[in-house]
C-alpha cells in the first residue's frame, strides 16, 4: 500500500430489507426480506476488502446497496466523505465517477449492440468527459492496458471470449479512472485459466490506480489471492472480519472455519487427509432468520444461548472482529474434528428455549 | 438399500472389454461456418465401479463426449463416429428407442443447472416416480414408497413433505440431491455428472460430492465426473482425463495427473489455481491467451498458441504436426512433441516453484 493511503467508503448500519406483500386485491406487506441487516465496513484507498459468503448470504445486495444501484432501508454510505446512502438519482450522477462496478456475467453485462469502442466510451458519454487527445484513443488506450488488441474497437461482443469480454467489462470499469470498484463474483463465470489472468489484470491496475476493491465472491482461494481484508456474510450480517492471513490461518467463528474446510485443494494426498466440517442444509430463509444468531441452525456448537441472544460483532484482536458466543480456534477445531473423523452438524435443531427472562450461560469451552 | 438386488443380478457379459469403453469417438457437427469437429479420436476405458474424472475448459469436448454415451448427440444434429461399448453392448449401433430404453436404466445423467433439468410445474416425487415407471413395471404406490426412500437417502430433510414439492421450492442444493436421487433410481450402471457443483456454494458442493461417493460404493456405480474444476476431482477420482481442443491431451491415475503432469496444458491448469494450503504467491501463473474456437484449430498441436515450451521442439512440428496420444509410462498417456526427458524436467521445475512454500 502507498504511503497516501486513506479511507474511500465507510459504511456504517446498513440495512437492505425488501418487503415481502401479500397477494389479492389490496396486497398488504406481511414480512420484511432482510437481505442485508446492519453491516459496516470500511475502505482505504489501493486495499481490496473481499466480501464472501454462500447464495443467499446478501453479499451481492450488500454490493449493489453500496454503489446505490439499490435503494438501502437505512445506515450510511460514505463515499470519499459524502454521504450518498439518501441522494436523489440526479445528485448521484456526478458521485458515479468515483465508484464503477464489475459484474459476473461477461455475457450479460455488454449490450450485444453496441461496439466495445460504444461500451468503453459509455462512461465519457455519461459523464459528458473529454478525454485529453479524443475518446478513440482514450478507449484504445483503455483496451490496450486490459490486455485487448486496440484494434477491435469495431468489433460487437460476440466476437470475444468470456475471458476477453471481462477485460471489456474492466476497461469500462476503469475509464473514469474511480477511486472505488465494486467487483461482483468477476471471475466466477470464467475458465480456470482464464481467472488467474482476470486476477493479476485487477490487481496490477490496482497498484498503477490505486483503486480500492470492494470484491464479492464465493470461491476463498479467489478472494486470498487479491483481499487485503475479507468480511463474511451469512444471512445478511458480518459475522467475521480481519485482515487476510487471520481469516485464513487464524479464524474464529465457526461459519468461517466451515466455509475454509469445504476448499477443496486440488491435490488428493492433501485432500484425503483434511479434517471436514460438513454444513448440512443450506441458509436459512431471510424472510424468517432463526433468532439470536443466524448460523446457530447450522453451527456445530450452537448451545441455548445462541438461540436466545444476538453475538454482537466484538473486536478480539486489532483488526479482527467476530461475532460469536462461542469462538472456536483452528486448534480446537482440528482437535474435535480429529476425534470424530470429521465434524457433522446434526440435522435437527437447537431448540430455541422458552422466553423467560434472560438467559445467562457462561462461556465455556464446546461441548464435544 | 434400494434395489441392491437387481444392481446385483446383472450378469457380466463382456470378459474381453472394460465396463466402458470408448474408441475413436469423434462428434462433428455441421454448422453456418462449416463442420465443427467437437471432439476428435477420444480413446477411454473405465473399470467397473471406478471414478474418471473429464477435466476440460469450455470447449474443450468434455460435455460432448458426455452427450454422445448418453446418445444425446444425433438428436442435436451431431454426427458421432467410434464406438461406444458399455457393458458389452455397442451403443453408438443402436437404434434411438434402444438407446432410450437404456438411459435412466443403464446409464443416468446429472446436470449442472437442477433448476433447468427439473420440469418446473410437476411436484419433485411424481418427476422420480415417472422415471421409475418409464423402466419398470412396477406399482404406483410402489413407486412412490421407493422414491421417498430415495429422497432420504439423499439426504433431503424432511422428505415425507418434500416429496409433494415443486422444484422452485426447493434449494439449488436440494434440487440437485432430486436429481441424484432421480438419477439413481433405477440403479444405472453408469453415472455421469456434468459439472453437478458448479452451480452450488462451497459447503454445498462438499456435500453434494460426498454424497456422490458415498452412493457410488453403496450401488457399486461407475462415474463419471465432468468437471472444469481440478481441485473438486482431487479426492473423488481414480482416473483423470484432460482434454482441451475435442482432445484427450493427458490421461492418468489420479496421482500421476497431480504428482507427474507432464502435458503443459496440465501443468498450466494447475499453476493457475489459487490454492489455500500454500504460502500465497505474489502473482498467479496463469495460461498465456484463450481456448480456441473449435470451429478454427490450429493446424498443428491445438495447445501451441498457449504453449510455453513449444520453442524447444525441433523443425517447428508443434505448428505443423498434431502430436499422437502415447503412453510415457504404465497407464499414463500425453499428447506432445517434448521428448518424454525434458517434459518430466519441465514438470519438475514448474511443480518445485509450485511447492514452493507447501504449508
Amino acid at each position: 500500500m502507498t504511503a497516501a493511503t486513506r479511507e474511500i467508503l465507510r459504511v456504517t448500519d446498513l440495512k437492505t430489507h425488501f418487503p415481502v406483500r401479500s397477494r389479492g386485491l389490496i396486497p398488504r406487506v406481511i414480512g420484511q426480506v432482510k437481505a442485508v441487516d446492519g453491516i459496516s465496513l470500511s475502505l482505504n484507498s489501493s486495499e481490496t476488502l473481499g466480501l464472501v459468503g454462500e447464495s443467499g448470504s446478501g453479499k451481492t445486495t450488500a454490493a449493489r446497496s453500496i454503489l446505490r444501484l439499490i435503494r438501502p432501508t437505512a445506515g450510511s454510505i460514505e463515499l470519499d466523505g459524502t454521504q450518498i446512502a439518501n441522494l436523489s438519482q440526479a445528485a448521484l450522477r456526478p458521485i458515479r465517477r468515483k465508484a464503477q462496478m464489475i459484474f459476473q456475467d461477461p455475457y450479460n453485462a455488454l449490450n450485444p449492440r453496441h461496439t466495445v469502442g460504444g461500451i468503453i466510451s459509455a462512461p465519457f458519454r455519461i459523464q459528458g468527459v473529454e478525454p485529453p487527445g479524443g475518446v478513440k484513443a482514450a478507449v484504445q488506450e483503455l483496451m490496450e492496458r486490459v490486455g485487448l488488441n486496440p484494434e477491435h474497437y469495431n468489433r460487437y461482443p460476440n466476437e470475444f471470449s468470456g475471458g476477453q469480454r471481462q477485460r471489456i467489462g474492466v476497461a469500462r470499469a476503469i475509464a473514469l479512472r474511480p477511486m472505488l470498484i465494486v467487483c461482483d463474483e468477476p471471475v466466477s463465470a470464467l475458465d480456470v485459466s482464464i481467472q488467474a489472468q482476470i486476477i493479476n489484470l485487477l490487481k496490477d491496475l490496482q497498484e498503477e490506480f490505486g483503486i480500492a476493491y470492494l470484491f464479492v465472491a464465493h470461491d476463498l482461494a479467489v478472494v486470498r489471492q487479491i483481499s487485503h481484508r475479507v468480511a463474511v456474510m451469512y444471512l445478511g450480517h458480518i459475522v467475521e472480519t480481519a485482515p487476510r492471513a487471520t481469516i485464513y490461518s487464524a479464524p474464529l467463528h465457526p461459519y468461517t472455519h466451515s466455509l475454509l474446510s469445504a476448499v477443496p485443494v486440488p491435490d488428493p494426498k492433501i485432500q484425503l487427509k483434511r479434517e471436514r466440517i460438513v454444513l448440512q442444509g443450506d441458509v436459512p430463509s431471510p424472510i424468517d432468520p432463526p433468532s439470536g444468531c443466524v448460523f446457530r441452525t447450522r453451527c456445530f456448537q450452537a448451545q441455548e444461548r445462541c438461540a436466545a441472544e444476538v453475538p454482537q460483532l466484538i473486536e478480539v484482536a486489532p483488526d479482527h472482529k467476530v461475532a460469536c458466543h462461542f469462538p472456536i480456534t483452528v486448534a480446537e477445531v482440528t482437535a474435535r474434528a480429529r476425534a470424530a473423523g470429521k465434524i457433522e452438524v446434526p440435522e435437527t435443531e437447537v431448540p430455541a428455549p422458552p422466553v423467560s427472562g434472560p438467559h445467562f450461560v457462561e462461556p465455556g469451552p464446546p461441548h464435544a | 438399500m434400494i434395489n441392491m438386488e437387481r444392481a446385483e443380478g446383472r450378469a457380466e457379459r463382456s470378459p474381453d472389454r472394460e465396463f466402458l469403453s470408448i474408441e475413436n469417438l469423434g462428434v462433428t457437427f455441421n454448422t453456418e461456418d462449416g463442420v465443427v469437429r467437437a471432439i476428435d479420436g477420444v480413446s477411454l476405458s473405465l473399470e467397473r465401479g471406478k471414478t474418471l474424472a473429464v477435466v476440460g475448459e469450455s470447449g474443450s469436448g468434455k460435455s460432448v463426449t458426455a452427450q454422445a454415451i448418453m446418445g444425446l448427440v444425433k438428436s442435436q444434429g451431431g454426427h458421432v463416429t467410434g464406438e461406444i461399448w458399455l457393458d458389452g453392448q455397442e451403443l453408438n449401433r443402436l437404434a434411438a428407442d434402444e438407446v432410450q430404453a437404456l438411459r435412466g436404466s443403464e446409464m443416468a445423467m446429472i446436470f449442472q443447472d437442477p433448476m433447468s433439468s427439473l420440469h418446473p410445474f410437476y411436484r419433485v416425487g411424481d418427476q422420480i416416480v415417472e422415471a421409475i415407471l418409464a423402466h419398470r413395471k412396477i406399482g404406483k404406490t410402489a413407486a412412490r414408497k421407493e422414491t421417498l426412500e430415495m429422497l432420504k437417502h439423499v439426504g433431503i430433510p424432511a422428505a415425507e413433505r418434500r416429496i409433494d414439492a415443486y422444484p422452485h421450492q426447493l434449494s439449488g442444493g436440494m434440487r440437485q440431491r432430486v436429481m441424484i436421487g432421480m438419477a439413481l433410481i433405477n440403479s444405472p450402471q453408469l453415472l455421469i455428472a456434468d459439472e453437478p457443483t458448479t452451480a452450488l456454494d462451497v459447503t454445498v458442493q462438499a456435500q453434494i460430492l460426498d454424497l456422490i461417493s458415498t452412493l457410488k460404493q453403496e450401488f457399486g456405480t461407475t462415474v463419471i465426473l465432468i468437471t472444469h474444476d481440478l481441485g473438486i476431482v482431487a479426492d473423488v477420482a481414480d482416473q483423470v482425463a484432460v482434454m482441451y481442443g475435442g482432445r484427450l491431451v493427458e490421461v492418468g491415475q489420479t496421482s500421476v495427473i497431480y504428482d507427474q503432469p507432464e502435458m503443459p496444458y496440465t501443468l498450466g491448469l494447475l499453476s493457475s489455481i489459487p490454492r489455500m494450503d500454500r504460502e500465497l504467491p505474489k502473482r498467479l501463473d496463469p495460461i498465456r491467451g484463450n481456448p480456441p474456437s473449435p470451429i478454427n484449430l490450429p493446424p498443428g498441436c491445438v495447445f501451441q498458441p498457449r504453449c510455453n515450451y513449444s520453442d524447444r521442439v525441433r523443425d517447428g512440428a508443434c505448428l505443423s504436426v498434431r502430436p499422437e496420444l502415447l503412453p510415457t509410462a504404465p497407464d499414463h498417456l500425453v499428447r506432445c512433441h517434448l521428448p518424454a526427458e525434458e517434459r518430466r524436467q519441465i514438470s519438475e521445475e514448474v511443480r518445485r516453484i509450485l511447492a514452493g512454500a507447501v504449508r
